[in-house]
């Protein structure tokens, strides 16, 4: 772990009995008290996470909005000031370079959040395509902590720390200069849990204190730290998907199911040529739901068979904390992508069959 | 962490418990430890013949599969088959649950196993 990059709240992980793994090259906590109590805590009370991996670039200047309409598969320009959209930055075939958060500050000013894993590739890309757009772009990723608030009482203790009216954050919203504990901090209405709650973004210095506030408040609340194993088990389970798993250099947006976040009628964009063409002819793969019938846990890149013949793979597979059952996503050819149909899942040397269903096995509980 | 007198315990953090020319199989506190909450575990088919180093059982928690691996060789002659439905037994007892029983080919392979001292410090040394 020693050559390993550590958030600033890495001193704090031990006090509350982290296990660490290796994150894209961070020492990251991939549990604490135990991922399915840390799992059940979000769903059902709150849990604290330190996401400071994620990495942030910020773009601004008179062509800010215009750079990232090409450079984006979203549409920028319905944007609210302090709103926040989901969004692709795609290669010119259609595969994924990253999935990321845009916040807009201002017409010229926003900030991308995005995967840790991706940051490097992500800044360099969006370099290599600066063109001639009146834009400067920063990476600030060494530069900022964040922390997500994620559950049903997320709000209610984190107001106990602030002024401001947390209440009047709508989802996918952004606040600026909000006081946690006294801690300047950027917070908005986001995350990755099918939950409500917040991610703060916030300095380094301030970080280990908030942390801190936040689970002695909230410890009446039932809030815990939860890690990143918690993390993928709860966003699998809301149907929210992870680079590299159900999107990829070679798998397209369309293909994975989030044609929604790929607005073909805004203008140009990079892909867009290579998306519409698959949209037109319909992708040949498509992004499933599947629950095991036989025994046997779903791994992500397990073969995903019919009548044995290989059909795809899985893409992200559990023991479902909260359903109890062993689900999995697989991409398999559209001909077998049909609700109700039986697949074998190739689990070491057996195979064990399994049926398609609705991949949302979780409803998200967004606040409205 | 829990360790128990008597027993053989190899470097993949397996224990053996003889029994005549019979060996039971488990994991130890520390290995169910290391692996979080277990909520599968596939168990090998009678009759399976494995050399030492073989992996016999697949351990698994939420977030991962874990090989387990013989350190003995012989004939699967028993297995554990309330872990199918209990898996969690080996989180709450590791020594109580043994998961196969092995007809051991060659008893001398013991001897290359730690005793529960020995385990303890290579338990250690792993931290």
């Amino acid at each position: 772990m020693d050559n390993l990059k550590k958030t600033s709240l890495f001193p704090s992980y031990k006090k509350y009995g982290a296990k660490l793994v290796d994150y894209a090259g961070w020492a990251m906590p991939v549990e604490f008290s135990g991922l399915t109590r840390e799992h059940e805590a979000v769903r059902t009370a709150a849990g604290l996470f330190d996401v400071s991996h994620m990495g942030e670039i910020e773009v601004k200047g008179k062509d800010a909005a215009e750079y990232l309409q090409y450079l984006l598969t979203n549409n920028i320009g319905t944007m609210n000031d302090n709103q926040i959209i989901y969004a692709f930055m795609c290669y010119e075939n259609g595969g994924v370079v990253d999935d990321l958060l845009v916040y807009k500050y201002s017409a010229d000013h926003y900030l991308l959040v995005v995967n840790a894993a991706n940051m490097e590739k992500d800044y360099q890309w969006m370099l290599d395509h600066k063109g001639d757009y009146q834009v400067e772009i920063e990476n600030l990723s060494d530069q900022v902590s964040e922390l997500a608030l994620q559950g049903p009482r997320a709000e209610a203790v984190l107001q106990k720390l602030t002024d401001t009216d947390l209440s009047e954050i709508p989802a996918f919203y952004l606040k600026r200069d909000v006081k946690i504990a006294g801690a300047n901090c950027l917070v908005s209405r986001t995350g990755y849990t099918g939950e409500d709650g917040f991610e703060i973004y916030l300095s380094h210095e301030d970080a280990p204190m908030v942390w801190e506030k936040i689970l002695e408040t909230g410890k009446e609340d039932g809030v815990v730290p939860v890690g990143l194993g918690a993390r993928d088990t709860l966003r699998f389970e809301a149907a929210l998907p992870l680079y590299g798993n159900e999107i990829s250099q070679d798998i397209s947006p369309l293909e994975a199911g989030l044609g929604y976040f790929v607005k073909f009628d805004k203008g140009d964009f990079i892909g867009r040529e290579a998306l519409l063409k698959q949209k037109q002819e319909g992708p040949a793969r498509k992004l499933v739901g599947f629950e095991m019938i036989e025994r046997g846990i779903p791994r992500h890149g397990y073969s995903v068979l019919s009548e044995g013949k290989e059909i795809g793979f899985v893409t992200t597979g559990y023991y479902s904390p909260t359903l109890g059952k062993n689900i999995g996503f697989a991409l398999v050819q559209k001909e077998y992508a049909n609700l109700g149909d039986i697949i074998e899942i190739q689990i070491r040397k057996k195979t064990a069959t399994a049926k398609i269903v609705d991949k949302r096995f979780y409803a998200k509980n967004y606040k409205k | 962490m829990i360790t128990v007198k008597g027993l053989y315990y190899s470097k993949d953090h397996e224990w053996v418990k003889v029994d005549g020319n019979k060996a039971l199989i488990g994991i130890t506190d520390y290995a169910q430890h290391a692996l979080g909450e277990i909520v599968y575990v596939e168990l090998p088919e009678l009759g399976t013949e494995y050399e030492a180093g073989d992996v016999f059982c697949v351990i698994e928690s939420v977030k991962a599969a874990a090989d387990s691996y013989t350190p003995v060789s012989g004939k699967v002659v028993e297995v554990n088959e309330e872990l199918e439905d209990s898996p969690q037994l080996l989180n709450e007892g590791p020594f109580d649950n043994w998961i196969v029983a092995i007809e051991m080919n060659d008893p001398s392979e013991l001897e290359s196993l730690m005793d529960e001292e020995a385990y303890k410090i290579f338990c250690e040394k792993e931290e």
